[in-house]
């Protein structure tokens, strides 16, 4: 009687039925979803409409407004709101270019041995400097704002892409299809774009949506440290700080709760990789 | 046409003792040529080097009385015994036969290979089948010299026919050489005009 009961409720339950694949599909669809959903609702924000308020200053969170209200009157919830979009967008132009610099730099490697040496030099020396001091300097030299911190974060996020490509690459090249290939008199060049790149196309993309979390983290510290987005944007990094001189007159729900939105959005970023991860490597393909 | 070895010598950087010692040997494309030798012997390797895949060996070899080309489309082809090893495995089979030649109707006809196959990838076929394809593609109009290494070992007898019977018509129609590497003497017997023991030219 009992076990029978328990094969009903597993019949219709749908998620203990779910197989992997389609749990890794939902897990995928879903933080896609409200990554959309947050750059979406940002873009629908507009700077202007964050007015103050100074009947409503200093409020606690309530259904009014969710997040509370700052020293201004203004809405924290959309505050918070715009500032994850931009940092969605700073994160999403910092990752493409990393791993395009890191695309390039790996298949220029697999094509000239000498160059290969000197790109592995670079890495190891790019990854023996502090991250965020090289943002902060690359930052200030690129005279800072929004081109500044994303070129800053660019340029030193396509350290670990580069050697899981070059790694890959490597690996490929010494595959019995390459070298055959090369017999039939086919350019570097040409193995580089018909045999290689198509065979690492999902490292390429998981290690783009990888680097999400950490461009967006380090776009919102070195704003927050003051050489990043000017205090005029509606940064994460800037409510942050901006949070930091009021937290002692009690007023918590400033930092928390943009604090741990920005938590939450790098969390999905990272989610979403893993799960793309899943799903696109052959080994667990027939789970 | 005349691939010649002189003086062949190779060991293995990780071996401490020579595999091939002064191996000589002249082919051409007036006779089919067995190559005969125990599991171990050298013969793949031998294999290797006379189609150019090795690059630093003692001694040297010819095409015609020229140095292998290091560039472009290599005139000696080696066939492997693994074929889904030479394949790309994200490649459909048309795309792996295109990347060494247009394959004409004719010639998938004469290797027995469907059209339906030609949508699959390497996976989605069986050994015969694929090995079908694998020599096929190295059947391309430049080709002046193929080696067999051990090609049909992993198949059935029947397919191995087919396949040998198939190769052996292009290779006279073309007037191409032909080196047939086996252990297996009924065949050699049974397909080559002459056969040669690697243990007798091999001065290890
Ligand atoms: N890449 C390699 N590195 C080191 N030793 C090898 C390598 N390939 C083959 N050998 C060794 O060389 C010997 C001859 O191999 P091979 O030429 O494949 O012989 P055969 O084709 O006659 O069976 C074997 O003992 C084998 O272990
Ligand atoms: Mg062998």
């Amino acid at each position: 009687m009992a076990d029978k009961s328990k094969d009903v409720s597993s019949i219709y339950s749908p998620i203990a039925n779910m197989n992997l694949r389609t749990k890794t599909l939902l897990t995928i669809g879903l933080t896609v979803f409200i990554l959309v959903a947050v750059v979406i609702t940002s873009l629908f924000i507009n700077s202007a409409d964050i007015t103050t308020n100074f009947n409503a200053m200093n409020q606690p969170p309530s259904f009014e407004h969710l997040f509370g209200t700052d020293w201004m009157g203004r809405d924290m919830f959309t505050r918070t709101m715009k500032g994850l979009g931009l940092s969605v967008q700073i994160g999403a132009g910092a990752s493409i270019l990393s791993s395009i610099i890191a695309i390039i730099l790996a298949f220029v490697g697999s094509i000239n041995s000498k160059l290969d040496s000197f790109i592995a030099w670079l890495v190891d020396l790019f990854l023996s400097v502090p991250h965020i001091l090289l943002i902060i300097l690359i930052s200030i030299g690129l005279g800072g704002g929004a081109f500044g911190v994303t070129m800053g974060v660019a340029l030193t996020h396509w350290t670990s892409l580069t050697r899981i490509l070059r790694a890959e690459i490597k690996q490929i090249n010494t595959s019995e299809f390459v070298k055959l290939s090369q017999r039939f008199g086919k350019s570097k060049i040409w193995i580089a774009k018909k045999h290689i790149l198509p065979l690492v196309i999902t490292q390429i993309i998981v290690g783009t949506i990888l680097i999400f979390p950490h461009a967006i983290m380090h776009e919102a510290s070195v704003t927050f440290l003051g050489f990043g987005l000017s205090p005029h944007e509606p940064a994460i990094g800037v409510i942050l700080s901006e949070s930091m001189k009021y937290l002692a007159t009690g007023n918590w729900w400033l930092a928390l709760f943009p604090g741990l939105a920005l938590l939450i959005i790098v969390l999905l970023f990272d989610i979403a990789g893993e799960n793309i991860k899943k799903m696109l490597d052959p080994t667990s393909a027939n789970e | 046409m005349e691939l010649k070895a002189t003086n062949i010598s190779f060991k293995y950087p990780s071996a401490k003792k020579y595999l091939l010692k002064d191996v000589n040997l002249e082919l051409d494309n007036n006779k089919i040529i067995g190559l005969i030798g125990d599991s171990g012997s050298g013969k793949s390797t031998l294999c290797k080097i006379l189609s150019g895949y090795v690059a630093k060996f003692e001694g040297s070899v010819t095409f015609d009385g020229q140095p292998l080309p290091t560039k472009g489309f290599k005139p000696v082809q080696l066939i492997y015994q693994h074929p889904e090893k030479v394949m790309n495995p994200k490649w459909k089979m048309e795309k792996v036969l295109a990347e060494s030649w247009d394959v004409t109707d004719e010639a998938l006809k004469e290797f027995g290979i469907q059209k339906s196959w030609l949508t699959r990838f390497p996976q989605e076929l069986s050994g015969g089948e694929l090995q079908r394809f694998s020599v096929l593609r190295s059947l391309n109009p430049n080709t002046k010299f193929l080696i067999a290494d051990e090609m049909t070992t992993m198949l059935d007898a029947i397919t191995q026919v087919q396949i040998l019977e198939s190769v052996l018509k292009i290779v006279k129609e073309r007037k191409m050489g032909f080196l047939l590497v086996s252990h297996d003497m009924d065949l050699v017997e049974t397909i080559c005009d002459d056969k040669i023991y690697l243990k007798d030219i091999n001065g290890v």
